[in-house]
């Protein structure tokens, strides 16, 4: 898989990490309670078609991005840098 | 019909005339007293269970496509009971006991093979983690060999003992672990659920499930709707879209897992060798090919291939372990998707729907369990209580913490 990193170009996917959802931007606020916190942590979409996900370039410019990519044919459809997701949606960095 | 040599030599003299289908292909019924979702090894083997030791036969097996089309058929074979703790440990060697019966429970050569397999350990503390694995499977009732280098080379000479990162210092060696025939134990289970009165309906896809004040009383599929009493869905690999249908999220990813397999060699590696620190195990099957594989591509995909730098990876760990492989040529490659669970172990369990079971989260090592889990998932069914062995695999221990991590990597589904 190439990813276009979008400062860097396309670059090899085996130069990422892979940590998964990109739902884990939206950690619960400390007193969401432990529902919340259970489903944040262990619960998954893990849908068969477009995923959002979070890789980090850590043999590059060890920024985190939001990929956009389909799991039925490793299509990536979109690359965001993942500060820019988590400021649009109210966080400080 | 039951199988024999008997059977052989009179069909041999007679023309191979007699032979019949080994299973029916039924209609599915409006109503059956349990549904199965998934006519793969566990699928099969459930209700295989539930027709021959808990009495159960009004059931029908439902599957999208063919029987054993999934991961049953795309797997490396390997069957053995070498875990560390004590939720897993008793279930597989469960597991491992029912394999050493199979062919006697089922009437069908499914090629079980007690060839043996070593964990390779490099240094000292390899060795200390391979005594305690060893010590925790005998507590278990399995079987443990602690070997020394000079044990390892004496079943494998070849391996590169000597390699500068890993030096091969010993192996903890289970005897009764070994191989199976896997697609014969597909269709073994299939045989035997089918001569049970099970109805196996093939190319009938669940399309959703029926749920009434909170109780599942069937489901919709491709080929009508099906009332059942009970509903199980054993379908691992794709367990998260078919549980989204019933409004479950569950603590799983799917990942792609790949296989290799290279041209047919002479005899050459007598058992299954398994080379963590190299990400790489490899077995040779009775055609001759080395069957081999390594490490999950690492990110969720349910494509059932995956991309080249796990198979450069996977080849690297193989030189290095024995580099007179290295004139082998690959000859297929394959991947499978895997219910990657939250802590790297599986789940039996009933679910939040009445009526609803869950079979899955098998992450890679689905195959060597699935005569425990046919035999603990019949258990559930028919007693409502969970089996002694199976008792940890609950879908609500992550809410309790009582998760079952072998390698201790916490709620990361591609480090387990």
């Amino acid at each position: 898989m190439i990813i276009p990193h979008p400062l860097l170009g396309p670059r090899d996917a085996s130069e990422f990490v892979y940590l998964g959802d990109a739902s884990l931007i939206d950690r619960p606020a400390p007193e969401a309670g432990i529902d919340a916190f259970h489903d944040y942590v262990y619960q998954r979409d893990n849908p068969a078609g477009a995923h959002r996900e979070l890789w980090f370039h850590e043999h590059g410019d060890r920024s985190w991005l939001v990929v956009t990519r389909n799991t039925l044919t490793h299509e990536i459809l979109a690359v965001e840098l993942a500060k820019d997701v988590a400021r649009r949606r109210g966080r400080g960095r | 019909m039951t199988y024999s040599a008997w059977r052989i030599f009179t069909e041999g003299l007679t023309g191979n005339r007699g032979w019949k289908r080994a299973w029916r292909d039924p209609e599915p019924r409006s109503d059956y007293e349990v549904v199965i979702v998934g006519a793969g090894g566990h699928g099969l083997a459930s209700a295989f269970c539930l027709a021959k030791e808990f009495g159960i036969t009004n059931v029908a097996v439902l599957e999208k496509g063919w029987l054993g089309s999934g991961n049953i058929g795309r797997n490396t074979t390997i069957i053995r009971s070498n875990y560390l703790l004590p939720g897993n440990e008793p279930f597989y060697e469960f597991s491992l006991k029912l394999w050493e019966r199979l062919e006697e429970d089922t009437n069908y050569n499914s090629m079980v093979s007690q060839r043996g397999i070593i964990n390779l350990f490099h240094n000292d503390a390899g060795r200390d983690a391979a005594r305690r694995r060893g010590n925790a499977m005998m507590l278990a009732g399995a079987d443990a060999v602690l070997l020394d280098r000079e044990g390892v080379r004496a079943q494998y000479p070849f391996l590169d003992f000597d390699n500068a990162r890993f030096p091969i210092r010993g192996g903890l060696y289970q005897p009764r672990a070994g191989t199976a025939r896997h697609d014969a134990v597909a269709w073994g289970y299939a045989r035997g659920a089918d001569r049970h009165g099970v109805d196996i309906v093939q190319n009938c896809e669940v399309t959703g499930f029926r749920i009434e004040a909170g109780r599942c009383t069937g489901v919709e599929t491709t080929r009508g709707t099906i009332g059942a009493k009970k509903v199980a869905v054993c379908v691992a690999g794709s367990s998260s879209r078919v549980m989204a249908m019933a409004g479950l999220r569950l603590p799983i990813e799917s990942h792609v897992l790949q296989a290799f397999v290279s041209e047919g060699l002479k005899p050459v590696i007598p058992g299954v060798i398994t080379y963590g620190a190299g990400h790489f195990y490899i077995s040779q099957s009775d055609k001759g090919g080395l069957v081999f594989g390594g490490d999950i591509d690492g990110y969720n995909s349910y494509a059932q291939r995956g991309n080249l730098p796990m198979v450069e990876d996977v080849c690297e760990g193989g030189m290095a372990l024995m580099p007179m492989i290295g004139r082998a040529k690959l000859l297929r490659m394959w991947g499978g998707v895997m219910d990657m669970s939250m802590d790297g172990s599986p789940i039996i369990d009933k679910t939040p729907v009445d009526g609803l079971y869950f079979n899955g989260g098998w992450c890679y090592g689905g195959f060597k369990a699935t005569p425990a889990s046919g035999w603990c998932t019949a258990h559930l069914l028919a007693t409502g209580a969970p089996h002694p062995t199976a008792a940890a695999y609950r879908l609500d221990r992550f809410r309790s913490g009582r998760v079952i991590d072998e390698t201790g990597a916490g709620a990361q589904p591609n480090r387990h």
